[in-house]
């Protein structure tokens, strides 16, 4: 019971930071509200009995990306965009925002609705221990794994070219 | 007692300690810095000056408090806060001492990433503050800020991986009990012996963390007035220099932890306190450490400070942890699993 009220409570802090995250007008505290939803998402990890998800989530996401996000904003000066910058191209996004939206939300009442009995908030069984979740990554995972470290080098190794001053 | 109640009194049992620890640290700091250049410092509130702290926080509490014009009021306000509560977060999984008694989360199985991860969102609160003071002075040491704990928070991340590897596990009490291997009879067993490389890293990237000498170029007085904290005063500028007290305790005590062999010390089954009393005393050395390195070293260059951190630290940290592992997979003396 316990564990239902946490995490409504936490699943309505979380969509209260995202509406935050979408409507604020000035990028740092939108960034800010990105970092705070990006917390709650690690405390809904915690309550669920992941901490190295949790942990992870925090030292990734909240400690280092959005760390450099601000740094970029604070940075540019970028803090604030008048209308009148906004790229006019892009007004056909809206609709096509509003469509997808509702896409996703009926998705996800569908998936509440029909599998609402089955669904336990809390997986006891999984063991989520760093040991656990590396045994898995290094056995049964190791080609995804592979996969998704060589996608990060030649991400890395496309900023260093990008960012190299031209002879 | 139930769970909720116990931590919350161990919680604010550690703060109280915390807080009282972080004014006496700053009477420490100028007791010994003055006696290292020759003078005697502060001497006149109450014997020996040790009501000097007592003096201090009574005038800040009593200052005006000016909101300049053109702040962005929310951020300005939170800024100080945010920089105070992760540094207080970090002791949630430090052991202070043997037995239950004196852990609070210590056996977290991921309790070393939960320091990286705490200590990398420490951060925030001076890159906000700078910029949302509306001040160049301050932009420009939040940005410092930000850069500086961005390049050398790798390098720390990564000699602390190296004490996992050696631990074989990530919870900090594993990693102190991993210290004292019956084969090593006494202080061979810390990792600063078995894990020199690493230490020496933790150490430097300590003082790039908490942006204090010889590192400071975050507030370096010279070229940015006093960095992100210039437009702050009164009891929001005494919450900036208690984060940045409380942090130097916090990585003296993951210093103590990770490679001084944490609360470990003779008789400590016999007699559990002596645990704390040890702890306390590491914690201090390593204290006294940072205040004479302020006292000693001049300020770095900026660009070699980031130069030192990408390409020194970086590497040789990275390399650390592909020979740890090597010689734990070999089975080395002293690298045995």
């Amino acid at each position: 019971m316990t564990d239902w009220i946490v995490l409504g409570l936490l699943g309505v802090l979380s969509v209260a930071s995202a509406l935050g995250l979408l409507l604020s007008r000035n990028a740092i505290y939108a960034a800010l509200f990105l970092v705070l939803n990006f917390v709650i998402g690690a405390v809904i990890y915690l309550v669920l009995n992941a901490p190295f998800l949790a942990v992870v989530q925090i030292s990734v996401y909240a400690g280092a990306i959005m760390v450099l996000f601000i740094f970029v904003i604070m940075l540019l000066g970028a803090e604030r965009l008048t209308p009148a910058e906004n790229p006019p191209g892009l007004n056909y996004q809206r609709p096509l925002a509003l469509i997808l939206g509702v896409l996703a939300l009926g998705l996800a009442a569908y998936v509440l609705l029909t599998r609402q009995a089955s669904a336990a908030p809390v997986a006891q069984s999984v063991d989520a221990s760093p040991t656990a979740v590396g045994l898995q990554l290094f056995r049964n995972y190791v080609f995804p794994f592979e996969v998704v470290a060589l996608l990060l080098l030649a991400a890395m190794v496309g900023a260093v070219v990008l960012t190299r001053k031209t002879e | 007692m139930p769970v909720v109640v116990e931590v919350t009194l161990k919680s604010a049992a550690l703060i109280f300690v915390l807080l009282t620890g972080f004014a006496y640290l700053s009477l420490l700091e100028r007791k010994f810095i003055a006696r290292l250049q020759a003078r005697i410092g502060p001497n006149r509130a109450g014997p020996f000056g040790l009501l000097q702290p007592v003096a201090d926080g009574l005038k800040l509490i009593f200052k005006e408090s000016v909101t300049p014009k053109g702040v962005d009021k929310p951020i300005y306000f939170l800024a100080p806060a945010l920089v105070v509560v992760p540094a207080l977060m970090l002791f949630a999984v430090i052991p202070v001492g043997k037995g239950a008694t004196f852990q609070l989360a210590s056996d977290l199985n991921v309790g070393a990433l939960y320091v990286v991860g705490v200590m990398s969102l420490a951060v925030y609160g001076i890159a906000l503050a700078g910029w949302a003071s509306n001040n160049k002075y301050a932009v420009l040491g939040g940005l410092r800020a930000a850069a500086q704990m961005i390049a050398y928070e790798l390098g720390m991340g990564l000699s602390v991986a190296a004490v996992v590897l050696m631990a074989s596990s990530a919870s900090l009490a594993d990693i102190v009990a991993a210290q004292y291997p019956e084969q090593y009879g006494g202080i061979l067993g810390w990792f600063l012996f078995r894990q020199p490389v690493a230490a020496a890293i933790f150490v430097i990237a300590a003082f790039a963390e908490v942006a204090r000498a010889p590192f400071d170029l975050v507030e370096a007085e010279q070229e940015l007035t006093a960095g992100f904290m210039t437009e702050y005063g009164g009891m929001k500028f005494a919450l900036f220099f208690m984060g940045e007290y409380v942090k130097m305790i916090a990585v003296s005590a993951l210093f103590t932890t990770f490679f001084l062999g944490g609360w470990s010390g003779p008789f400590v089954n016999e007699a559990p306190i002596l645990s704390v009393v040890y702890f306390t005393i590491k914690v201090v050395v390593c204290l006294l450490a940072f205040i004479w390195v302020r006292a000693t070293l001049p300020r770095v260059r900026y660009d070699k400070l980031m130069d030192m951190g990408w390409k020194v630290l970086f590497p040789v940290a990275l390399a650390n942890v592909l020979v740890t592992a090597v010689l734990i997979l070999l089975g080395l003396p002293g690298y045995r699993l």
